[in-house]
């Protein structure tokens, strides 16, 4: 029986549980017994304890079962085939075994493998069986145990609730654990690609070319992990998306709060949402196909040579991008400027404009700043639109019309293709990946906490 | 007595009025006789619903006027009128004259920015700006370019403190924030802000009804001292106030102006029915 028939199985006793649990409680009831919770909580008291001990016990099971099998197999293995054999050597070994059990079986393996592969059958239908049995001999028990419990003073209510918020702080633990997790990967990983290149070379060379020669007459393959002219393309690609973005959200933010009548609002708002709700892989289509030729062939027209991956293609899609998410921050802050201010402002004789640019905006200032932090911190680590619109090459320049190229667009080259884990031109992609967690983490710090102190100023 | 449009076309000689503008307005006039704003047949209508039926009144000068009556009876959304606040909300219409010194304000001609520069606000909740005490001062002269930084800013900000009797309290600490004052100062505050463009009129919203007595008491004493200067037109709620602070009063009750008199008169011997009950107590 499989893992999933299994816990519908479950499933259905928790169900049973809790009629069962209800049924036995509303007959006390009927019987004219004060009851402390109603027959419903009894109900759930005992399908949650039925359900949760044997989900559990399952997953567990799960996790455990192949570790197990794999060390019973390797015991029963005969000497000849294990002594001396290194790990890497022996997981060979143990997925020839499965794959015999599979029935794939490549040329004549020793005999002494396919008796293991038949062990290894016979280990698992144990297994699963054994499964079976345990998970519903404690569904079953602690669905008894729990009917036993089942009386007038009995707290199921308040049972129900403390379980409920286990579930829910084991939920919250979950999502915190598997943040760890991934920082974790990345600074081990990283910390590999440090031990081959000093950190210092990394974060102030000035030369990026991570391919590493594989044959000693291959050009420009010197493998060198500068990453300055990387961070700079994304500083540089950034801050075009910002100026892109900072003032057209910002104005149109202070048009639709403190000028656009209330259809002209109800139009154009939605509107602006629906660019957010683009996928940026459509904003890389609009930057390379539309964009970045019009670009080149105005630039041409002038007498300027343009590069057809050029920043300010890849910037200027990126920000507008980045429009709705700075214009409903904006939105957001100016709304919360309390009326009283308007008022103050008018009733001195000031006109609309004066009052949005001496009082409106002054106050609105630090909501407005995190809502720039946070886009900052979405263009640093925006992907897409830069595969697909920047250029590869790593170039120190600050000619827009040139190509350069983005942290983020290196960690996907890097990774693309024919990799192996252990060289420092793929390595090399954690360490950028590293630094780039950490800038756009701090950004989001300082961020939220701008955003925060704001938030505490009017209410 | 200069005429309102004149000194409205006088803006940037405003500065040099701050400190003598009294002195030789109270020369020329006599105190309080003549009629400073004088409303003919004022209807509001917020969308379809009429909130305010007909209003004439004559508003005399350099007097204070307090507008009573039960909430919700047009009181200050007649005052709103009066420096042209209602333009600010989009359904809001009025119709009727309203004349300041003989001009109509609601002449298409009259620039409703300037005349707010003339008849300066103060409202029920004290609404600092989120910046220094100076700067909150300074702003209304700032925008209406009476005057640069310096010096001449310098003094129109220590005379507006003065008249608004919070110098002493705050001369120390005039680059601190002006949210960071008590509840009563912040007032007093927003009252200095006013005065500090000269306005002919200050009208005042409830000025006291977020302040605990002691405050209450100072900002009264205050207005009862800007009489000298200004014409002052406040709406409130306490019959006490109204009471002790004004000459005039007006009752309002559910869109129509029951009754204007010599406030003394009004609460000793009201002519109408429905203003002795409300001053009595009986509803509202």
């Amino acid at each position: 029986m499989s893992a999933t028939s299994l816990l519908a199985i479950v499933l259905i006793l928790s169900l049973i549980g809790y009629l069962w649990g209800r049924a036995s409680a509303a007959s006390l009831k009927s019987t004219g017994q004060g009851m402390h919770s109603i027959p419903a909580y009894h109900g759930y008291f005992i399908a949650l304890s039925c359900g949760i001990p044997a989900f559990l016990l399952v997953l567990v099971w799960l996790a455990a079962q192949s570790t197990v099998i794999d060390t019973l197999l390797i015991a029963g293995l005969p000497a000849h085939i294990t002594d001396g054999v290194e790990t890497s050597r022996m997981s060979l070994i143990l997925s020839e075994i499965k794959s015999i059990a599979g029935g794939r079986i490549f040329g004549t393996p020793d005999p002494a493998l396919i008796a293991a592969a038949e062990r290894y059958n016979a280990l698992r239908g144990t297994a699963s069986l054994a499964m079976v049995v345990a998970a519903l001999a404690v569904a079953i028990a602690a669905m008894s145990f729990a009917r036993s419990r089942v009386s007038p003073e009995f707290r199921a209510r308040n049972r129900v609730d403390g379980i409920l918020r286990w579930i829910l702080i084991v939920c919250s633990i979950l999502a915190i654990l598997t943040t760890l997790g991934i920082i974790l990967s990345l600074v081990i990983e990283s910390m590999a690609f440090f031990s081959r290149v000093s950190v210092f070379d990394f974060l102030f060379g000035m030369e990026w070319s991570p391919q590493i020669a594989m044959r000693a007459d291959q050009v420009g393959s010197s493998g060198a992990f500068g990453a300055v002219p990387v961070f700079w393309g994304t500083i540089f690609i950034s801050a075009i998306a910002m100026f892109v973005a900072l003032p057209v959200g910002l104005f149109s933010a202070i048009y639709l709060v403190e000028y656009a009548d209330k259809r002209v609002r109800s139009f154009v708002k939605p509107l602006l949402e629906i660019l957010a709700g683009i996928p940026t892989i459509v904003y890389g289509f609009f930057a390379i196909l539309t964009v970045a030729p019009f670009i080149r062939d105005l630039g041409t027209s002038m007498g300027l040579s343009v590069a057809s991956n050029s920043a300010l293609a890849a910037g200027g899609v990126m920000g507008i991008m980045l429009i709705p998410f700075i214009s409903s921050f904006a939105d957001d802050a100016i709304s919360a400027v309390p009326q009283s201010m308007r008022d103050g402002a008018y009733a001195l004789g000031a006109t609309k404009a004066e009052t949005v640019r001496q009082v409106l905006l002054p106050a609105a200032l630090p909501g407005i700043v995190g809502g720039v932090l946070l886009a900052v911190s979405r263009a640093i680590g925006e992907t897409m639109i830069v595969v697909m619109a920047a250029g590869l090459m790593a170039k120190l320049t600050a000619n827009p019309l040139e190509g350069v190229t983005t942290v983020t667009v290196q960690i996907v080259t890097l990774l693309i293709g024919d990799t192996e884990f252990d060289s420092p031109k793929t390595l090399a992609a954690f360490g950028l990946g590293l630094v780039l967690f950490i800038t756009t983490l701090a950004l989001n710090i300082v961020a939220l906490q701008v955003v925060k102190r704001y938030r505490e100023r009017y209410e | 007595m200069a005429s309102f449009e004149t000194t409205m076309e006088a803006g940037t000689a405003m500065n040099e009025t701050v400190k003598d503008a009294a002195a030789s307005a109270a020369a020329v006039m006599p105190v309080g006789h003549e009629t400073k704003i004088s409303a003919t047949k004022v209807s509001v209508f917020y969308g379809e619903k009429q909130a305010l039926f007909d209003v004439s009144i004559d508003i005399p000068a350099r007097q204070v006027m307090a507008f009573i009556g039960p909430s919700g009876c047009g009181k200050s959304t007649f005052l709103r009128c009066i420096n042209r606040m209602n333009d600010t909300i989009d359904i809001c219409r009025v119709t009727g004259t309203i004349a300041i010194d003989g001009a109509d304000i609601y002449d298409p001609k009259i620039d409703p920015v300037l005349l707010r520069a003339r008849v300066g606000m103060v409202f029920q909740k004290p609404n600092p700006f989120p910046k220094s005490i100076y700067d909150n001062i300074a702003y209304g002269p700032r925008i209406h370019g009476v005057a640069k930084a310096g010096s001449q800013m310098d003094e129109i900000v220590e005379t507006s403190l003065r008249r608004a009797g919070l110098w002493n309290e705050v001369k120390d600490r005039l680059r601190e924030p002006g949210t960071g004052l008590s509840g009563g100062q912040q007032q007093r505050l927003c009252i200095a802000r006013a005065i500090a463009v000269n306005p002919d009129v200050i009208l005042m919203d409830e000025p006291c009804s977020a302040l605990d007595p002691i405050a209450t008491a100072k900002v009264e004493e205050l207005i009862d001292e800007l009489r000298e200067r200004y014409t002052i037109v406040i709406v409130t709620h306490s019959m006490q106030q109204a009471a002790r602070v004004s000459q005039k009063a007006a009752f309002f009750h559910l869109g129509n102006l029951i009754e204007v008199d010599e406030t003394e008169r009004m609460f000793t011997n009201p002519r109408d029915q429905r203003t002795q009950d409300y001053i009595t107590g009986r509803f509202g």
